[in-house]
């Protein structure tokens, strides 16, 4: 029985896929090696970003290459990257303030509000909205609301003001967790814990077991302790 | 009665004095201002290019989000304007209108009405209701009130007071018991974002301002704008630093006079951020406790 | 300087007009907008100047002169223009052709950190938006 295959293009090329197959794996089916544009597989590490149209239709559509399944008559190219501005800065130095964000980003007061960055983010992250916030300093907004993005650079590619939105972003997620978010005052106490030797015993343990006995101690082990 | 409110950028951060003040004394006057639960940018300029689709795109999502209510107030002269002109654009040009509001996904036909505090206070309160709820008359301040080009010009546009004889922020300034100073200049550009390119240029405009204001007497400014602000503030340097006005006057938000005659918290004032400190002239009225209001 | 009706009928002519919704050839030269423009000590064409350039078609000096730069768009040689004239949507098509073809006018990256820290929202934006342009 002969597999339903789809027809996909790929650098205007037409390549025939079995049908349900995500794009990296069809690429990888038409014969491509990947370097570049692909990277976890997983959907979280934004290197395989990828644009794409459909035949008869005019609207520009996204996806992740590693979790969008082919449709036929695909039209794709994969946007591995695109060129961007990243400011220097040390952030111990910087305050959690709008002054911050414009003056190493100046650019992010040219944003017209035309809404393709946020039509273009396979994370369908509000990037319209926190490039706002970022304007007028709510820099726990800005990350909040970036939390999701990957860094994949569609933003960018689509922007007439030629601002880099995930570099704006991640700067406010780092001016965030520095600055504004409480400390984690548990990871503390578990730190000074284990500055203190609280674990040097059961490490010293380890190190001297034998392996059969590190098997067994691993077949062994509570996953979910039913008291803390 | 509650009116939805958009700070626009500047409100936000830079001039937190302007906001912080305005809410605080239409609060003591029973006016709510309902800030948009989402907004951005609206541009700050109106793009005067007759083709211009996309300089209208952040104005308008902003003005539709504000249908439903049919009125949006605004403090900050420059997003007073370009609201006010953008809606008159989608209001009567139908090729436009349709362009935009097509790429933005919204139906919007130019409905909301655009208000300015000061027109609320004037024609909602009405002045003399205003000066019956001042504590805190301003008693021998002499106010020179400055109008900037963007609430009143164009003119046919902005409908806000006569554009070259205004007398809103008069009647204001008159209304808190201020002694109001009258100058040239008033109604004259005070530089703008040509501070941006040319500074030199935009002090010059700035400082002939400030020092008209202290010839006629003046010990204090009032604006709606942060950039007037800016500017009228910041060209009282030192002369060795660029500044070119010879007076030193403070130049203070309409709202912030309100707030301190309506005898709100001074934490709403964020006087600090001036570069001509008010603190020394407004003193007395700062320091005393605000007397119980009149029943 | 040749005077032709040829010139005035060239491209760029006509952009200005489309672009500024405006007809130049209403100006009768009263001088009125120049005498109010604050703006006009640091420029080098008078505004009535330049619409007397563009009436007669002569644009190349109008699109490399610096007056169009330091223009506020005030309004105020609007609002006293006794033909309805407006020049400052003359001067605003003027950098619209200009930064349509590419023209920036306030270089973003040199800027000094004290404007971008110091001067408010809307100076910036303003100024990106009349003199940088998208």
């Amino acid at each position: 029985m002969a597999a339903e295959t789809v027809q996909f293009y790929l650098m205007g090329k037409p390549h025939a896929v079995p049908k349900g197959l995500t794009i990296q794996k069809a690429m990888e089916y038409a014969g491509f090696r990947q370097l570049r544009g692909c990277g976890c597989r997983g959907g979280f590490c934004g290197a395989c970003g990828t644009v794409y149209r459909t035949a008869g239709d005019y609207k520009l559509k996204v996806g992740l290459a590693c979790q969008t399944v082919v449709e036929d008559q695909m039209y794709l190219a994969l946007i591995p990257f695109f060129p961007a501005v990243k400011a220097n800065y040390s952030i111990e130095d910087l305050p959690p303030t709008a002054e911050t964000i414009i003056s190493l980003y100046p650019e992010v007061l040219r944003c017209v509000g035309c809404n393709s960055c946020r039509k273009v983010c396979p994370q369908e992250i509000e990037v319209m909205r926190y490039i706002a916030a970022a304007q007028r300093g709510d820099i726990a907004r800005v990350a909040n609301l970036s939390f999701d993005c990957l860094m994949c650079g569609l933003c960018a590619s689509r922007c007439p003001a030629e601002i880099v939105q995930y570099n704006v972003a991640i700067l406010a997620r780092r001016l965030y967790s520095r600055h504004i978010a409480k400390p984690a005052v548990h990871l503390a106490a578990r730190v000074e814990e284990i500055e203190r030797g609280g674990c040097d015993a059961d490490l010293a343990s380890m190190m001297a077991a034998t392996d059969a006995d590190l098997k067994r101690m691993y077949a062994a082990r509570v996953i979910e302790p039913e008291e803390l | 009665m509650r009116v939805p409110y958009f700070p626009g950028c500047t409100l936000h951060s830079k001039a937190a004095g302007f906001d912080a003040s305005a809410r605080a004394a239409a609060l003591a006057l029973d006016i709510h201002l309902d800030e948009l639960p989402y907004w951005t940018c609206c541009g700050a300029t109106f793009s005067m290019a007759a083709d211009s689709a996309m300089g209208l795109v952040a104005p308008t999502r902003i003005l539709a989000s504000a249908k439903d209510a049919g009125k949006l107030l605004t403090l900050c002269s420059f997003c007073y304007n370009t609201l006010k002109r953008t809606n008159k654009v989608i209001a009567t040009d139908a090729e436009r209108r349709r362009k935009v509001t097509t790429f933005i996904e919204e139906d919007y036909q130019g409905t909301v009405k655009i208000v300015h505090l000061l027109e609320i206070l004037r024609d909602d309160l009405g002045f003399d209701a205003l000066a019956r709820k001042v504590v805190t008359p301003l008693k021998g301040l002499k106010v020179a009130p400055y109008y900037g080009c963007l609430l009143l010009r164009p003119a046919d546009e902005m409908g806000f007071d006569d554009p070259e004889r205004p007398t809103i922020l008069e009647k204001f300034l008159a209304s808190l018991g201020c002694e109001v100073v009258e100058f040239p200049h008033r109604t004259e550009c005070c530089g703008s974002f040509v501070v941006v390119g040319a500074p030199d240029t935009a002090r010059e405009c700035s400082g002939r301002i400030v020092d008209a204001a202290a010839v006629a007497g003046a010990e204090v400014m009032v604006v709606s704008c942060p950039l007037c602000q800016y500017n009228l503030d910041r060209a009282q340097h030192d002369p060795a630093n660029g500044g070119r006005a010879k007076a030193k006057v403070p130049v203070l938000y309409f709202s912030q006079l309100l707030a301190i005659a309506l005898g709100c918290e001074p934490s709403c004032l964020h006087f600090e951020s001036h570069a001509v400190d008010p603190r020394p002239r407004l003193s007395a009225w700062l320091e005393a406790p605000a007397p119980a209001p009149a029943a | 300087m040749i005077l032709s009706q040829l010139k005035t009928e060239q491209d760029v002519i006509v952009a200005i007009k489309e672009i500024s919704g405006e007809d130049v050839r209403a100006c009768y030269q009263c001088g009125k907008c120049t005498a109010g423009c604050p703006l006009s000590g640091a420029m080098d064409l008078m505004p009535n100047q330049i619409l007397r350039l563009i009436q007669l078609g002569e644009y190349e000096q109008v699109l490399q002169c610096r007056t169009i730069w330091h223009c506020a768009s005030c309004l105020t040689c609007a609002s006293r223009c006794p033909k309805s004239v407006d020049p400052a949507r003359v001067m605003e098509a003027l950098r619209t052709i200009l930064m349509r073809r590419g023209a920036v006018h306030v270089d973003i990256p040199t800027l000094p950190t004290q404007v971008l820290t110091e001067a408010p929202q809307q100076a910036l934006i303003g100024g990106f938006r009349k003199f940088v342009g998208y």
